[in-house]
């Protein structure tokens, strides 16, 4: 992976398939440069064991081939900044994956285009879950929902491509001047 | 968040093109693109959008952009199937978003699949 956002289209993937209702993807950059890049769902969360499992490369729930590198991928690009990953789950309650990356590392993935793959989630699951961003830094902080728009669209799906180009734009622009500097 | 009104008039506009589309549901195209781990790592996501920006600009009320996880064929990413009813489904692989403006052109408007592009020119290399 080339970009932390395209990390989190990765692993959001996990939670939809889960069965989420709810996604709330969080990044929060500190004063340090200390970045936790979090995604909480309210899914069918895994056994204990399983969520000690899923580390390894070598563990997947798909049948049709016995490896999965999505998180083993985010886990090794956090260490190499000298982050890691932490994972809480509970089954039949959700699960939450926090990835700490320190940006002010030379191996750090750049933050990346995080409207891209905002727009890209909300495309392939217009209907559900509901995804909501929070953004902070020390310059701010924005929040995104999809809870918020659906409302105004009333019957139209938000996977229609003059919305998802709004949903880009609207995250885009208020992304930006929270964490330029380390998007590309 | 830029403005709700915005995103109000959007909805105004887009569902005349809906029930426009609602008449015509057999003729719907659909363009399906890999996003598993694999898909992304390669470049699936501005591919993807690329076929909603490609979409939009020409107005393509017809045609519907899906994703799909991994079939087993990563070292072939980003593929992308484009499906007219009535047609065999092509798989375009190794896509870039350079050759999505083609695509669309060529095969989702004028039926004529991108023949370079496809697995079957790949495979035979």
């Amino acid at each position: 992976m080339k970009e932390i956002a395209l990390h989190l289209l990765d692993i959001v993937q996990n939670s939809v398939t889960a069965g989420a209702k709810r996604v709330e993807i969080g990044f929060v950059l500190e004063e340090g440069g200390k970045l936790t890049m979090s995604v909480r769902d309210d899914g069918k969360g895994m056994s204990p064991e399983m969520a000690e499992r899923v580390r390894s490369p070598f563990v997947t729930t798909r049948t049709t081939r016995r490896v999965g590198l999505g998180i083993p991928l985010l886990m090794q690009n956090t260490m190499l900044t000298g982050g890691h990953v932490e994972l809480e789950s509970e089954e039949g309650k959700g699960t939450e994956i926090r990835a700490i990356f320190m940006t002010d590392s030379i191996d750090c993935l750049p933050l990346g285009d995080l409207s891209s793959t905002m727009a890209s989630l909300i495309m392939g699951n217009p209907d559900a879950p509901e995804f909501i961003l929070t953004c902070k830094s020390p310059r701010g902080e924005m929040q995104f929902s999809t809870e918020e728009i659906r409302p105004v669209l009333e019957g139209v799906s938000l996977s229609e491509p003059d919305v998802i180009s709004w949903i880009r734009g609207s995250i885009q622009e208020e992304v930006e001047p929270l964490f330029g500097g380390i998007i590309r | 968040m830029k403005s709700l009104a915005e995103l109000e008039a959007i909805r105004k506009a887009t569902l005349s093109k809906i029930n426009l589309r609602k008449e015509d549901e057999d003729s719907v195209t659909r363009v399906v693109v890999g996003m598993a781990t694999c898909g992304i790592a390669a470049g699936a996501r501005p591919v993807m959008l690329s076929f909603v920006d490609e979409i939009q600009k020409r107005q393509l009320n017809n045609v519907t952009v899906s994703q799909t996880g991994c079939i087993g064929m990563c070292r072939l990413e980003p593929m992308v199937d484009v499906i007219v009813p009535g047609k065999e489904k092509v798989t375009y692989v190794h896509v870039k978003p350079e050759m999505v403006s083609r695509i669309v052109a060529e095969h989702v408007v004028n039926g004529r699949p991108v023949a370079e592009y496809t697995i079957g020119a790949a495979e035979a290399e």
